[in-house]
């Protein structure tokens, strides 16, 4: 579904992708676990054409992301963002019709009606009239996968979706993908939940310094890892998280 | 004292009346220099190199000349080349284009201000440029811009008052008629600064009420 075939990235004279391989396929669902500064947010950013990579190839559902692709690909996949990024002027309902009603030119009832079974979906609909403000970090991320959804999308991209909340709102955000991830639902998810990645994803890849150092079954990186690097990443990660 | 009051009491409805048309003047002039600001930053940011040369030569010379200057030009240069104005209507393109320099400056600053991950989210969502503009960038930016925007509307309806010059009926040209035919100089333009005050006092009370729902946002 998605495909990247030797990817690079330069910011000026830095090379933050030095040749990324990574497959997801359709209902798959994959975390990409890594330092900071190694690049898993450029690999979430170039997908979705937010950067715009310099070699190699990046296909999603066949179709390349470059200048014609775009449009097509970004109706196909819909992103999560770690500061949420809700628009603050629009209500919460609002927000999950953005795309379908301006950009896909959708009726705006028939919209609503998708809208709010989205925000139930998600837990949110008696919110639907609130504004992003009003919310707390973990009401709003969540919002924010509804407004995901109203794309009919058939990836999602979560970039550290829970990294911004509060401690006790990480569940009610992860409940929500876990359940995603059981309806099938393909996703690219970069977390630093490592019990929830054992848990949730089908595979793990490993970032480390621009390229795929490791990737496997789940269970296999995350306690068995290959590489030294990878399970010094872990080590310390699963130390922080005591 | 009791002049005062009597001389307020016999010149205050001719003065309100100018007053009503400073506050139209104002309103009038205010959207024509929003949607004209909102014009050159928008050229000013076009991938089309002659929009961008257009706004900011617009910007420069507009910037350069005496508002007074301007006006006289719409309202006397522009007959002679058969576009003959009400002086109203010259007063509010006048004020209007000199201002609209001034809140494109506002408007700019305001749409730095807006947060990049919004402008990311939307283009994640599938907007265009267009849609970005219309539905994220300026409203947003234009938000931002409020406190501003009310600065300089505070500006605007003092300059309202160079407006008289084309034989607009506002506030100064009203009192000015009027320490002509009473010679109550004295009564006259202070009733006319009073006037002025009681229009912009609530003006700058709003602009600091925008600046701190500003700053919670
Ligand atoms: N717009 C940019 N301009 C210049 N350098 C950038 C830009 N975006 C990212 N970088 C650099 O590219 C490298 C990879 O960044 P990236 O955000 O992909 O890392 P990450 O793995 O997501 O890290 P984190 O866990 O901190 O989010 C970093 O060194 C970062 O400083
Ligand atoms: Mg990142």
């Amino acid at each position: 579904m998605i495909v990247l075939d030797g990817v690079t990235k330069r910011f000026g004279d830095r090379t933050v992708l030095k040749g990324v391989d990574l497959a997801v396929a359709r209902g798959e669902v994959l975390c990409l676990i890594g330092g900071s500064g190694s690049g898993k947010s450029t690999i979430l950013r170039c997908i979705n054409g937010l950067e715009r990579h310099d070699a190699g190839t990046i296909t999603v559902g066949g179709i390349r992301v470059d200048d014609q692709g775009l449009p097509a690909i970004r109706r196909r996949v819909a992103m999560v963002f770690q500061r949420f990024n809700l628009f603050p002027h629009r209500t919460v309902l609002d927000n999950v019709i953005e795309s379908p009603v301006h950009v896909h030119r959708e009726p705006v009832e028939q919209a609503r009606a998708r809208a709010i079974e989205l925000l139930a979906r998600v837990d949110m609909a008696d919110h639907a009239h609130s504004l992003p403000s009003a919310l707390s970090g973990g009401q709003q991320q969540r919002v924010g996968i509804a407004r995901a959804l109203a794309l009919r999308p058939e990836a999602i991209l979560f970039d550290e979706p829970t990294s911004a909340l509060d401690p006790e709102r990480v569940g009610e955000v992860l409940r929500v993908m876990r359940e995603l991830a059981q309806d099938g639902m393909t996703m690219l998810i970069v977390t630093h939940e490592i019990d929830f990645a054992r848990e949730v994803a089908d595979r793990v890849a490993f970032v480390d310094q621009g390229v795929i150092a490791e990737t496997g079954a789940a269970a296999d990186v995350l306690t068995a890892p290959q590489q030294a690097r990878t399970a010094q990443f872990l080590a310390r990660v699963l130390h922080r998280n005591g | 004292m009791i002049d005062f009051l009597n001389d307020a009491h016999a010149f205050l409805p001719m003065l309100l009346r100018g007053l009503l048309v400073t506050l139209e003047l104002t309103v009038c002039a205010l959207s024509l220099s929003l949607a004209l600001g909102v014009v050159w930053v928008v050229m000013g940011r076009a991938g089309f190199a002659p929009w961008r040369w257009i706004s900011r030569s617009v910007i420069t010379v507009v910037r350069g000349i005496p508002i007074i200057v301007q006006l006289f030009f719409i309202y006397f240069v522009l007959p002679d080349w058969g576009l003959d104005l009400p002086p109203f209507v010259a007063g509010v393109m006048g004020l209007g284009l000199a201002y609209s320099v001034y809140q494109a400056e506002n408007i700019r600053g305001g749409i730095g201000a807006v947060d990049k991950g919004l402008v990311e989210a939307g283009e994640a969502l599938g907007m265009n440029r267009v849609t970005l503009w219309r539905r994220v960038i300026l409203p947003l930016g234009l938000r931002h811009a409020l406190p501003s925007i009310g600065n300089t509307m505070v500006m605007l309806l003092k300059d309202t008052s160079i407006a008289s010059t084309i034989t607009i009926a506002e506030l100064t040209r009203e009192g000015q008629l009027l320490a002509i035919s009473t010679f109550k100089n004295g009564s006259v333009y202070a009733l006319i600064a009073l006037l002025y005050l009681a229009a912009s006092l609530p003006l700058g009370a709003l602009v600091k009420t925008l600046e701190r729902k500003g700053r919670l946002a």
